[in-house]
């Protein structure tokens, strides 16, 4: 199972990509594998505002839905149009094509913003959960 | 993300503190082929107290294949009850709606047992093995209510009722390449095992009950095996079938599968509260049997009234699943629920059943039916438009 070391992670098994002042945001590995096959992805509208801690969207498996929250605050200024056409991107390639949503973050003072999981805190989690 | 939705199988936790501390839940019981599936890499999940494989890689991948080439199951957690003796036909007669005593040796049928009440209490598949001697599968989280009902509607009579679940090891091979796989490693010709018909056979050097039933809409076999026999038996139809197309399959695409065929599943379709003409299964109910059986009076009054419910098929038109409990909308109103939905592989769109008022069923709107009234399912909140089909959704073409 795959923990990029470069991510960031929260404790609901999102990853977040931090590029100067942007994020971009995706399940995990670990996540896509306990979903089983991702049908449909709802994700917020670009332009929406998004809480760190907040459901939202959902990621829609063949036997279950689950909420997506976001690890950060700011407005969505990207979503992945490709997850429409071909859910299973989440799939196949999570850290990849498989990305959900851009978002410009508030926060430009903190290099990381606060309340994220390294790649280490994060195997440890997944570890405890298995 | 956190898991919103019940898994398959599991009851929905109780709101509220319990007054005194939950028991701790039972280890799920072992399939004699649970090893197996952990050495595939199978995702395991806890099915009605067996540890069963969900998935071994992409459910749609397995449900794909049993409808191109083959899948592979391990069954193992169904239960089995023998019935034998001069009285054995006599007593299922009077225990199940259908009736077992009509069955030639070799044969089979869908049926159910009924309470008192007209309601369900197990869907089942009769084998009738011999003159006296009878073969009764039960869903896994039903062995043991089916058990009691049979012993306590046998009693007094030379009929035998023996729980053999464990005694049993259950495969199936289903898909239309499955008689291709299957052939070269049994000891019967397979083109005389007829649809719904079972044979004592041999598949690959060990003594096995050989059917030609299944839960998928595909052609199929189930094998009764010894526990001792099974992973064996896994291995040698694994290596029959590498060239076909074969791959393991678990719950969840059999779930799927079975969906598609529009086959009820108990906890979704059936259950206590409902009879078999609710889920359009009449055809299941021998009312006019001599001797009469549990359940006989409430069901011939349920013959006679309108029926107040109708089991339908629904497709929707937008990537959201309708899933079990979701409210079915006509014309933004209640107008039934969803008993099961998922993703269907092969339609590629989300499908359901529901059972809704007659009169809905009447005047919905469909791809094969004028109608005058749309369905919407309310999708945790979004009202989802969905279109009336006749069910199944899917028939195999041969």
């Amino acid at each position: 199972m795959t923990v990029p070391s470069e991510l960031y992670y929260t404790q609901e098994h999102e990853w977040v990509a931090i590029s100067g002042s942007s994020a971009s945001v995706g399940i995990t590995d670990h996540a896509q594998r306990a979903l089983g096959d991702v049908v449909f992805v709802s994700v917020p509208e670009v332009g929406a505002r998004v809480t760190s801690g907040e459901p939202c969207g959902e990621v829609e498996s063949t036997k279950s839905v689950s909420d997506l929250y976001s690890p950060v605050d700011g407005e969505v200024t990207e979503v992945n149009a490709e997850i429409d056409e071909d859910p299973g991107l989440v799939n196949s390639d999570p850290y990849g094509s498989g990305w959900l949503f851009k978002v410009k973050l508030d926060d430009t003072d903190s290099e990381v913003p606060p309340g994220l999981l390294s790649a280490t805190e994060y195997t440890a989690l997944t570890r405890e959960e298995e | 993300m956190t898991d919103s939705a019940p898994a398959a199988g599991q009851p929905a936790s109780p709101a509220g503190q319990p007054a005194t501390p939950a028991p701790q839940p039972a280890t799920p019981r072992r399939t004699p082929l649970t090893a197996v599936h952990e050495q595939l890499g199978a995702r395991l999940t806890d099915f009605a107290g067996w540890l069963m494989p969900l998935r071994y890689g992409s459910e749609t991948t397995e449900h794909n294949a049993v409808r191109t080439a083959a899948g592979l199951f391990d069954l193992s957690h169904m239960g089995e009850f023998s019935v034998t003796g001069s009285g054995a036909a006599a007593a299922l007669d009077y225990s199940l709606t259908g009736e077992p005593s009509a069955l030639k040796p070799g044969r089979a049928r869908y049926t159910m047992i009924c309470a008192d009440d007209g309601g369900v209490i197990d869907d089942l598949i009769v084998y009738r093995l011999g003159e006296a001697e009878f073969l009764i599968v039960a869903n896994a989280a039903n062995t043991g209510p089916v058990g009691a009902a049979l012993a306590e509607r046998a009693a007094g009579v030379d009929a035998a009722v023996t729980d053999r679940t464990d005694d049993y090891a259950l495969i199936a091979v289903q898909g239309p390449r499955a008689a291709a796989i299957l052939g070269p490693l049994a000891s019967v010709n397979l083109a005389d095992v007829k649809y719904y018909a079972s044979y004592p056979a041999q598949v690959a050097g060990r003594g096995v009950l050989l059917a030609r039933t299944g839960y998928t809409g595909e052609d199929g076999f189930e094998i009764f095996a010894a526990p001792q026999d099974a992973e064996f038996l896994w291995a040698e139809l694994s290596k029959a079938g590498a060239g076909e197309g074969l791959i393991p399959a678990g719950l969840a695409a059999r779930d799927t599968l079975r969906l598609e065929a529009g086959m009820p599943l108990y906890g979704n379709e059936l259950g206590a509260d409902i009879t078999p003409f609710d889920a359009g299964l009449g055809r299941v109910v021998k009312l006019d049997k001599p001797g009469g059986f549990v359940g006989r009076d409430a069901l011939a009054r349920r013959a006679q009234e309108p029926p107040t419910r109708q089991l339908i098929g629904l497709t929707v038109q937008s990537r959201r699943v309708p899933r079990h409990g979701y409210t079915v909308l006509m014309e933004g109103q209640p107008a039934g629920v969803v008993t099961s939905g998922a993703p269907s592989p092969t339609l590629g769109v989300p499908i359901a059943m529901a059972y809704v008022r007659p009169d809905v069923a009447a005047v919905a709107t469909g791809p094969t039916r004028a109608g005058t009234a749309e369905l919407a399912v309310d999708v945790r909140g979004n009202a989802e438009p969905a279109r009336l089909v006749e069910l199944p959704f899917y028939r195999r073409r041969s």
